[in-house]
């Protein structure tokens, strides 16, 4: 194998080169397949000097960090990280970000000075049809030549210079996880800072290329021959009128000779491409000798053990993610609620004591208790979808998934909406097809997500732990995967009814790499968790405080005349959630008639009180009270907002030194005006369902906006959601009482 | 530009028996997904083999350009392959 890699070359050779540059810092973007080693590399390359952002107007991961291209030198480069692509050419997302990152079309972000295209030796051919298309660009391109490694353990000899000889352009062979190759990548990179590029090393046929130069000259000389093939053979028309009309002629002319017209560039890149592979590229003749890979596929991907596979996988998932998580969050849970009374022991008492204790630290508690929860979904996530297990799981699941309409690219976006549908909303951007994007993103939230859990948590513990069914399955068991099924079975039905009326499309198309199994990289697995949980946080994060903080204002104000004592609400929400997860903890106590009914009127004549009472004659057909209707009011800004805003609601210690009554005796025990009991199991049942279904999140509504472009789509989702919710809690308690359920 | 001669042993990739080595004469249609296969590498002239079938008979996995790429049964229909013996 010809591929030894280069020692780095000594840096006083590149320290005249870099000064050169000094002036203007450049900027590189890292384009490459799906799969390829490119985000290994952009890890090596910037270290942590990185940040995560968005594109404007959409969802699509906008990486870039710092590349120091001499250690210890001052030509630092600015290394743009584009998604992963197979090509150029159509019309998904990524691709049209990449294109315009590539063209300078992103304000802010200039045009790069250098192309890196990472591509992959094992599967050269298929990986160099993109570098093909960034040679169109004609901007100066590097290519990064990864997994050389697992090439030459298969028998893939190439012959790197000669490689580099006939693209024109330097080829570099990396291995980022063991830093080799980096000196000479960046090296390779000062020497064509300012160059040109090379273009491309195909043509096309006498007829096509006769089209394609007439339709430079009639653009004038600012349009690129890139951009002139992409008129003239991409899938959308160009926007402008006179350019549509003399680009369909050329067409109209071209197809009349041959049908499939369209498919020469296609084919003059990949015929080329093998010209060159042919030159470069040696396979030994036991290449039919089954990979390792493929040895592994045929349990996991096999009829029956790849099913029962994907089953002990979800189950070992979950397990982990409810039993491994609750000790950090016991502990976060603890920390906030000693914190809290810190502050209020040590402050005098008042309103801003107050705000900061039951405004803002139960508020930012109440979301970072779910940490944990999240960082492992996340961490299981990455290391399904690094390892290439993700890919296997939409295979063996795409025939049920088209079932209901969906492409088995839905199946890992809506497991992990089973932790939270932000990210599960996020992850649907692998699907190209919008409407069967918007498919699955208007029924992922429908997967019963952690947030909803501390809900069920609550009614189940106060109404059916005690039940065992058979003499060994708890009713609060039982309860807990039933709302599970019933979300996911009314999804189904949702996207049945979706796909066959306002996004009704042929079934979608499934075209899907099996990449090959790879032990994951640690280093890149921790930096995805850590990017996309502080994702999380900070959007779940800025509304769930400001949403508590208001909720606060809310039940604090007006002030009632017979409450004086500003820290009679204020006991509560440091016990809320402490009480919510684990009500167990506290005992009951007794406490002051007194002041039960002095925090009840100020609480009654709050502003939420009064849109409690307000809604009351609406909610009352589902078996609600008016206080729960704060309750729900509240939780539709997020669902756990409701533990806290029931603990502000019924749990009434007016003296903060004595011990909180648990929340869970506060619900069993809350009366109606005629004394009897607010809540029955009917009722906490009913308000299960009515949680499953409602769509109760600013953070989600906020994610489906932006990813759909539009208010419509989440203004659809909230209402047709609501009306579900509704329906199922009124069938539930109007039906359960028929049937003599109380 | 390749051109394939058509011959009787030609089928669909869908009806590709599992295992059997071919090479793609054409892909139909000039829609998204035609184009997406042939950018994936499934051009003409390419060699394909079928590894296996899903669970349940669909989606089904093939080995090309050294690769492996999971498609349906609609989209192996638009694919013209002849089997190749050595």
């Amino acid at each position: 194998m010809n591929t030894t890699l280069e020692s780095p070359p000594p840096v006083k050779d590149l320290a005249g080169t870099a000064e050169k540059s000094r002036g203007k810092r450049l900027t590189i973007a890292l384009a490459g397949n799906p799969n390829a080693g490119k985000t290994t590399l952009f890890n090596t390359l910037t270290g942590l000097r990185q940040k995560v952002a968005n594109y404007p107007g959409v969802t699509v991961e906008r990486k870039e960090g710092v590349w120091p291209l001499v250690p210890g030198g001052n030509a630092h480069a600015r290394l743009i990280d584009l998604p992963g692509l197979y090509s150029l050419d159509a019309a998904s997302i990524d691709e049209r970000i990449a294109r315009d990152v590539l063209t300078g079309q992103i304000a802010g972000l200039p045009a790069p000075d250098i192309i890196v295209a990472v591509v992959d030796a094992t599967n050269l051919e298929r990986n160099l049809y993109l570098a093909t298309q960034l040679l169109e660009y004609g901007r100066p391109l590097v290519i990064a030549l990864t997994m050389i490694d697992l090439a030459e353990r298969r028998d893939i000899e190439i012959d790197v210079e000669r490689l580099a000889q006939e693209l024109g352009v330097p080829v570099i062979p990396v291995m980022a996880s063991q830093r080799r190759g980096i000196d000479a990548l960046s090296a390779a990179i000062i020497e064509l800072a300012g160059n040109t590029g090379v273009g491309p090393g195909w043509r096309l046929s006498e007829t096509a290329e006769r089209e394609l130069s007439s339709l430079a000259e009639q653009a004038g000389v600012k349009h690129a021959r890139h951009a002139v093939l992409r008129d003239l053979y991409g899938e959308e028309l160009p926007a402008d009128t006179e350019r549509r009309a003399a680009v369909e002629l050329a067409r109209a002319r071209l197809s009349e000779a041959d049908r499939n017209w369209w498919q020469e560039p296609l084919l003059a890149r990949y015929d080329w491409i093998e010209q060159v592979t042919a030159r470069c590229v040696r396979q030994s003749s036991n290449h039919q000798r089954p990979t390792a890979t493929e040895r592994i596929d045929r349990i996991l991907t096999h009829r029956i053990f790849g099913p029962l596979v994907l089953i002990a996988v979800m189950l070992l998932v979950f397990q982990t993610i409810f039993s491994w998580a609750s000790l950090p969050m016991d502990l976060i849970d603890k920390g906030f609620g000693t914190l809290g009374e810190l502050l209020r022991n040590n402050m005098s008492p008042g309103l801003l004591t107050d705000l900061l204790v039951d405004g803002i630290i139960a508020g930012v508690g109440g979301v970072l208790v779910f940490l944990p929860q999240i960082l492992l979904l996340f961490f299981f996530i990455t290391i399904l979808e690094d390892t290439g297990y993700m890919a296997r799981a939409a295979f063996l699941m795409d025939r049920l998934m088209r079932g209901v309409g969906l492409h088995g690219k839905a199946f890992m976006p809506l497991l992990s909406s089973f932790a939270c549908a932000i990210p599960g909303i996020m992850a649907t951007r692998t699907i190209e097809n919008p409407k069967d994007r918007f498919a699955t993103i208007m029924i992922a939230p429908f997967m019963s997500c952690s947030a909803r859990l501390p809900v069920y948590a609550l009614l189940i513990a106060a109404f059916f732990s005690t039940q065992k069914v058979l003499g060994f399955v708890s009713v609060g068991a039982l309860m807990i995967v039933s709302m599970y099924m019933l979300g996911i079975a009314v999804a189904v039905c949702v996207a049945w009814v979706l796909k066959h009326t306002i996004l009704k499309a042929p079934p979608p198309p499934l075209v899907l790499e099996m990449p090959p199994y790879r032990v994951p990289n640690l280093l890149t697995v921790a930096q995805a968790v850590w990017s996309r949980a502080w994702l999380f946080v900070r959007r779940a994060g800025t509304v769930i405080l400001a949403i508590s903080i208001i909720l606060w204002a809310l039940v604090t104000f007006p002030r009632s005349n017979a409450t004086d004592n500003p820290s009679a609400t204020a006991a509560e929400v440091t016990a809320t959630d402490t009480g919510a997860r684990e009500g167990t903890d506290n005992t009951a106590v007794n406490q002051g008639e007194q002041g039960r009914d002095e925090t009840g009127e100020q609480i009654r004549n709050s502003f939420a009180g009064r849109a409690g009472r307000l809604i009351e004659p609406l909610i009352a057909p589902l078996g609600f009270d008016w206080k729960m209707g704060i309750g729900l009011i509240s939780s539709f800004a997020a669902r756990e907002t409701l533990v806290s805003t029931f603990s502000i609601v019924y749990n009434v210690g007016p003296d903060e030194n004595e011990g909180s009554p648990s929340l869970i005796d506060a619900v069993r025990n809350a009366r109606r005006p005629d004394g009897t009991p607010a809540w029955t199991p009917l009722v906490a049942v009913s308000m299960m369902v009515f949680f499953v279904l409602a769509c109760q999140c600013m953070s989600t509504i906020a994610v489906v906006r932006r990813e759909t472009n539009s208010w419509r789509w989440p203004l659809f989702m909230v209402s047709y959601m609501l009306v579900l919710a509704y329906v199922a809690s009124l069938i539930t308690f109007q039906g359960g009482r028929l049937l003599g359920f109380t | 530009m390749m051109t394939f001669q058509k011959t009787p042993n030609d089928s669909s990739l869908a009806h590709l028996p599992v295992g059997v080595q071919a090479r793609v004469i054409a892909v139909a249609g000039s829609n998204a997904v035609a184009r997406r296969l042939m950018e994936m590498g499934v051009v003409p002239g390419a060699p394909v083999r079928v590894i296996k079938t899903a669970p349940l008979g669909d989606p089904m996995e093939i080995r090309v350009r050294g690769y492996h790429l999971a498609l349906r049964r609609t989209e192996a229909q638009t694919i013209t392959v002849t089997a190749v013996t050595d």
